[in-house]
């Protein structure tokens, strides 16, 4: 019955293998949609079959979330990897969701333009799964996180529905905005088929500058940064080893860059430092989010833990990885102390999400998009 | 008893401070329309707001009774997203205006909806901090509004609009629940859904906005160009040089006739479209990028520099008071909000220039032309029979030209009541049907400022408890306009 109703779809399907495990569950099938047509047929064979399906892009991020309760179809957008419009003109591009990070920013480079996301996995990742794990990067302090950016979406729900919203206009109010609602839902809301991005001008000149700090002394030194008048995109820090120095860096942009960074911070250098923007290694991770003016108290609940913390101490949002069942208590402090604890991946169980405000708003949405429970179920907050 | 009637009689159990419930038929006139004044209700009530508690409370009222809310803050929105309702209540936050806290150290401001723009920056400008959206209304525009309209504004082309500068909102939900919605929290992005959706998914009581650094270096030029054409080029090329201005803002030949009329702004003469740029940032960023922007400007016959915070004022002033200042060359007007693509701003301006031609109609075209919203203002007699269906053709049609050429029926200023029949022009039905998912997930009642945004009200399933008095599908927009 069930491959009866996917074959019929008409999509190139594949047997699963161990590699298409998403968390510890191995799907049956593996779909490679072309086409947004495609995505709508093969949902509406999982709607008549009551099969669970979990989109999934570069697979860099398969391991963030909860495992689903139950998956049928893993729905692999490789094939759809076609930059569908790039108006350099108007500083926007619309491109299918399995076109990797990489490669749009290699064809917008030849135009002087990017995408600003400097984040984890910015070369495999693709669009769709940037938005459906709704990742940002250092740069986001000054631009925006991966919503900000997103000025159209094309999605398909759970019953084969294409719907869209935005468009390719910037400046757009018209109707809901169902991309800032996809962004960061984990697949859980629908596919991601399609998505329009804002742009903007590559700088033609960035410098680095960093110094080491004892953790005591990030907090003021990250809030005096963020109020600069030169006007740091990003501020960043990476703290291996909770045991010893934090080292803070900021990024300049733009035109007399490398005079404006000497302002803020001891050692130029015009390079990216190593870590910049990299989630890290480690069998746990999480991410962290904070006020700025908590900063000190999450390094200092963090000193000496073994785990590791990298990101954006002006943002007030992290990384934290680490290994052992350590992780688990570590997690519940930050929360003590006031963080935002979201465990992206971990072998440990716990409460992966934290207290959740407006869930019960959230399982409405849920119901209403998804009321058979197929897209991811399970992945995300509260058993969504 | 009507539901209304019961609801009034309730409403006076939860709202008994003195002049907060308005009844008498005198005052409710006062709020029958919203900045878009051709589009006019007379609320069954309105409620002058005093606390979150307070709108829950009256929103549960609702609920029972069966009785529709529209909130509303200032009333300078421009599509009618704050019409009343005959049949319901108007929650007007008006009263609600406290500046809760000023958190620098976090760069955040908690407000209450009822608090102007203006208000947020005037309260952190000696400490060098700004609330960087700022649509034109931002001296009495509510943030409330603000966040129900997701507005914009000028500079919205480097700084984003409302959404991208609020950090988290307390509602109250159509249910009558008081929830935050918080960027920081884990889950959907109910926040980046809430703002903008005028008002259709419950009232924002409470808002954390973000504040941002004010620049080191402010530079506003003025170009006068002999034709429209030139000052399009003009922008082409600036975008193209990777500059990102604060604001690149267009006016045309009949609209600073206009301006010249109404404020005296003393543009340069004879001149066929003035462009005024805005460059902000790091001094020396910013010296460069006007000595690059003085070059790509050189077709201009004027340039002229603000020297100061005076001068800036100066060069603004006609672009400020365009709206109100073509009421000087034209009895009535429309004013449209379209957008389109940056590239086609020159082709679309030709249509509307043959558009004018064959109707006979003039149009002032005032526009963001960094980001493409156009702003034509429709001008007409309404003493002359036929003139103001003429217009109203002319305004549609330019709404048709923006969205052929991949553009927004909207920039900033809402569907609200003015434009929903042209949503099915953007949208398809599928397309709208998920939005009324969120609507529905929201507000299953359909109480929370029915008749906006879509063009016709959707069932969501079955509805529970209390059936309002009159079928959603019967009931249209129209049976509350005059």
């Amino acid at each position: 019955m069930a491959e009866e109703a996917l074959e019929k779809s008409g999509v190139t399907l594949r047997e699963a293998g161990p590699l298409d495990a998403v968390g510890d569950v191995l799907p049956s099938y593996v779909a490679l949609p072309e086409s947004v047509e495609e995505i709508s047929a093969l949902l509406r064979a999982c709607a008549e079959a009551d099969l669970a399906a979990v989109p999934v892009g570069g697979g860099t991020k398969l391991d963030w979330g909860a495992p689903p309760e139950r998956c049928d179809v893993l729905i692999d957008t490789c094939c759809m990897n076609q930059i569908i419009e790039h108006a350099a003109g108007d500083l926007v591009v619309r491109a299918q969701a399995g076109v990797t990070l990489e490669a749009l920013a290699d064809r917008l480079a030849t135009q002087g333009q990017e995408l600003v996301y400097d984040g984890p996995f910015r070369a495999d990742a693709t669009v769709g799964g940037l938005l459906a794990a709704g990742t940002a990067g250092p740069r986001s302090f000054r631009y925006g996180t991966p919503r900000d950016l997103l000025i159209g979406i094309t999605v398909v729900l759970a019953d084969g529905t294409i719907a869209k919203s935005g468009g390719k206009v910037v400046k757009n109010v018209a109707g809901y905005d169902l991309g800032k609602l996809f962004t960061g839902s984990f697949g859980t809301l629908g596919v991601i088929a399609e998505a329009t991005f804002r742009l903007h001008p590559l700088a033609a000149e960035r410098a680095w500058v960093q110094t080491r700090l004892t953790p005591a002394q990030v907090q003021d030194a990250a809030v005096r940064l963020a109020a600069a008048q030169a006007e740091p995109t990003a501020v960043e820090l990476d703290w291996p080893d909770p045991s010893g120095p934090v080292t803070l860096a900021a990024l300049v942009e733009g035109a007399a860059a490398t005079r404006r960074a000497q302002t803020l911070l001891d050692e130029v250098t015009s390079s990216m430092p190593g870590w910049w923007g990299e989630a890290g290694e480690g069998e746990s991770l999480a991410e962290v989010r904070c006020m700025p003016d908590r900063v000190g108290g999450v390094l200092a609940a963090l000193e000496g833990t073994g785990l590791a913390l990298r990101g954006s101490p002006v943002s007030g949002r992290f990384f934290l990885r680490g290994d052992g069942a350590g992780f688990v208590p570590v997690v519940a402090g930050l929360r003590e102390a006031g963080a935002r604890v979201s465990v992206l991946a971990s072998p440990y169980l716990m409460d992966r999400w934290g207290e959740v405000s407006a869930l019960p708003l959230m399982r409405r949405v849920k119901e209403r998009f998804d009321p058979g429970r197929r897209m991811s179920p399970g992945r995300f907050v509260g058993g969504i | 008893m009507t539901p209304l009637a019961e609801f009034i009689t309730a409403l006076h159990g939860v709202a008994s401070g003195e002049g907060e419930v308005i009844t008498d038929p005198v005052r409710l006139r006062t709020y029958e329309c919203d900045g878009l004044t051709y589009h006019r209700a007379t609320p069954g009530v309105v409620v002058l707001a005093e606390s979150a508690t307070q709108i829950a409370a009256i929103v549960k009222l609702c609920n029972r009774y069966g009785v529709p809310f529209v909130a509303r803050g200032s009333g300078t929105g421009l599509s009618g997203g704050a019409l009343p309702r005959t049949d319901g209540v108007l929650i007007v936050t008006s009263k609600m205006r406290r500046v809760l806290e000023i958190d620098l150290p976090n760069r955040r401001a908690v407000v209450e909806p009822g608090v102007t723009n203006l208000a947020i920056t005037e309260a952190v400008r000696e400490q060098g901090y700004y609330y960087a959206p700022d649509p034109s209304s931002q001296q009495i525009c509510s943030i409330g509004g603000n966040v129900a309209e997701n507005s914009g504004g000028a500079h919205c082309l480097k700084y984003g609009f409302t959404v991208n500068h609020v950090e988290a909102c307390e509602i109250v939900t159509p249910d009558g629940d008081i929830v935050v919605l918080d960027r920081m929290d884990p889950g959907y992005d109910l926040l980046g859904a809430f703002v903008g959706s005028e008002g259709t998914l419950g009232v924002a009581t409470k808002v954390t906005v973000r504040l941002s650094r004010t620049p080191e270096a402010v530079t506003t030029v003025l170009a006068a160009f002999a034709s429209i054409e030139q000052g399009g080029q003009a922008v082409s090329a600036i975008i193209g040089a990777g500059i990102v201005p604060a604001a690149i803002e267009m006016m045309d030949a009949l609209s600073i006739e206009a301006a010249e009329a109404a404020v005296a702004c003393a543009y340069p003469e004879g001149a066929g479209a003035v462009l005024i740029v805005e460059l902000d940032g790091p001094a020396e960023a910013v010296e460069r990028q006007f000595a690059q922007l003085t070059e790509i400007c050189a077709q201009a016959f004027e340039l002229r520099v603000a020297a100061d915070p005076a001068e800036r004022a100066a060069i603004w002033k006609g672009r400020k008071s365009a709206f109100a200042a073509v009421g000087r060359i034209s009895p009535a007007y429309i004013v449209q909000d379209g957008v389109v693509p940056r590239t086609s701003l020159p082709s679309v301006l030709a249509s509307i220039d043959r558009l004018s031609a064959e109707y006979g109609i003039k149009v002032a075209n005032v526009f963001h032309a960094g980001d493409g919203n156009l702003h034509p203002l429709v001008l007409f007699d309404d003493a002359e029979p036929g003139a103001g269906e003429r217009a109203e053709t002319v305004s549609g049609k330019i709404l048709d030209l923006c969205i052929e050429n991949g553009g927004s029926i909207t920039g900033e200023h809402g569907v609200g009541v003015d434009k929903s029949r042209y949503m099915p022009r953007m949208f398809s039905d599928d397309d709208l049907d998920t939005m009324q998912l969120v609507r529905c997930a929201f507000d299953p009642r359909n109480l929370s400022n029915p008749g906006k945004v879509f063009p016709t009200p959707r069932l969501c399933g079955e509805v529970p408890g209390v059936r309002k008095g009159v079928h959603p599908l019967v009931e249209s927009g129209k049976a509350e306009q005059f």
